[in-house]
This record gives structure tokens, C-alpha cells and sequence, in this order.
């Protein structure tokens, strides 16, 4: 399945990219699977996501937690917690 | 739309005469306005860029919009919240409530701020004399003002 994945913020500044087009690897079922797959595919992930814990995550422009499944989302982002206002 | 995300200024006073004008039923309108300080951490800073998630920015702002709707009964609500690069002093969010009375009007707004400032995804960076940029922390605060409204 192929998701496209946003980044925000420093996230963004981290990775490298604002955005990415990623084949899913099947036993990859949750947000929280996800980063830690993230994670594992370079330095540059590694230190976005190194306090798993702080990064948000949103499913189709949804707010989600680590345990949401994915299912069939076509964008999942991944940001720091929001400061606006 | 009663949900805007620009980068222009806004006109507070215009916004307001837009949602009053030929009506005569709103009792009470209330007007918060966010604005860039000058200082951050005790440091002095010279901008601050403002980021968004285009699409689900505008999508939780309406949502949040609809919770304060089933809360208090408004006659009217307006959210405008700026992007891009600002400078101290200038404006960056507004929040208009209309009611016809000032209780619903104030809980409203503040509200919508606790809500907008936890949820809406906007993230700041202020530059300060030295001209590095460094991303605002999340407050805790926010999050206690959030859950006021959960448990009420």
C-alpha cells in the first residue's frame, strides 16, 4: 500500500523533506509500527523521532494516537505538538 | 466562512460590523486578539514564522468551531489566524463570539482559544537579535486549560 507521509516543523527541518511517498510493509499496522520503521531507515529519521513520546501523529488530517490503526489511510503526518495561537 | 488562515492582516472592527450588520438579536460580542510579543524567554526577537498543515488546519478549526456551537448558544462566530513571517506587535489570531448574552460570549472564546492553541495544527518559530530560528516549546499550561472545559 502506498501512503503519503508529511512532516511539520522540526520534524520536517530533521527529516529533510516536508514529504514522501512510502510503500507500506504489511506488518506495519499502527502509527506507533510506523515510527518505529521510521526510524530505522537512517540517521536523519532517527534523530526526528528520537523522543517517540513529543511527536504527534494525524491520519488523513485527523488527529490520532501511537495505537491508531492505519488501515486505509492514503496521508499520515507526523509533527511536534502544536503551538498556534 | 466563518474560518479564515491568511496571511494578511485583519481588521477587527470590519470582521465585527460583518457579523453584527442587520441583526438584532446579538446582545454581546466578544473579541480576542493573540499578538506577537517582543521577547521570548526573556530574549528579544525580531519575527516569528508561523507553519501550518493546510487542509486539516482549516478542518480542526471548524471542528472546533462545532464543539463551542454545542456548548453556548452563538449567533455567530468568526476565527481568523494568520501565517507566514510576523513581527512584534502585529496580530496573529482572532476569535469573535456573538451571543445574546456576554456569559455565552466569553466562555465561547475562551474556549475556542483553549481548543485552538491545543489542537489546531500551527507551530511557531521566532527568530530572535542573533538571527537563529528556534521552534516554541509546547506549554503545559495549554493542556490544563484544555481540560478545565473536559471535566466541566
Amino acid at each position: 500500500m502506498t501512503v503519503t507521509l508529511r512532516y511539520f516543523a522540526w520534524v520536517r527541518e530533521r527529516i529533510g523533506r516536508a514529504e514522501e511517498q512510502i510503500d507500506l510493509p504489511a506488518d506495519i499496522t499502527t502509527v506507533g509500527e510506523l515510527v518505529q520503521w521510521l526510524k530505522a531507515r537512517g540517521p536523519e529519521y532517527a534523530h526526528a523521532f528520537a523522543k517517540a513520546d513529543v511527536i504527534r501523529a494525524a491520519i488523513d488530517q485527523t488527529h490520532v494516537k501511537p495505537q491508531a490503526a492505519i488501515g486505509g489511510a492514503r496521508e499520515i503526518a507526523f509533527f511536534p505538538p502544536v503551538t498556534g495561537g | 466562512m466563518s474560518v479564515s488562515v491568511q496571511a494578511a492582516a485583519f481588521n477587527i472592527a470590519l470582521e465585527v460590523r460583518s457579523l453584527t450588520a442587520g441583526r438584532t438579536d446579538i446582545g454581546a460580542v466578544v473579541t480576542f486578539t493573540g499578538i506577537v510579543r517582543g521577547e521570548a524567554k526573556g530574549h528579544p526577537i525580531t519575527s516569528m514564522e508561523l507553519e501550518h498543515y493546510p487542509g486539516m488546519t482549516e478542518r480542526e478549526l471548524a471542528r472546533v468551531e462545532a464543539l463551542a456551537r454545542g456548548r453556548w448558544p452563538l449567533q455567530g462566530v468568526r476565527i481568523i489566524h494568520r501565517i507566514g513571517v510576523l513581527r512584534p506587535g502585529e496580530d496573529i489570531v482572532l476569535v469573535v463570539t456573538l451571543s445574546s448574552h456576554r456569559q455565552a460570549a466569553f466562555e465561547a472564546a475562551e474556549f475556542l482559544m483553549d481548543y485552538l492553541k491545543t489542537s489546531a495544527p500551527f507551530w511557531k518559530k521566532e527568530t530572535g537579535a542573533d538571527g537563529v530560528g528556534m521552534w516554541v516549546d509546547a506549554r503545559e499550561a495549554d493542556n490544563k486549560a484544555r481540560e478545565r472545559w473536559e471535566s466541566a
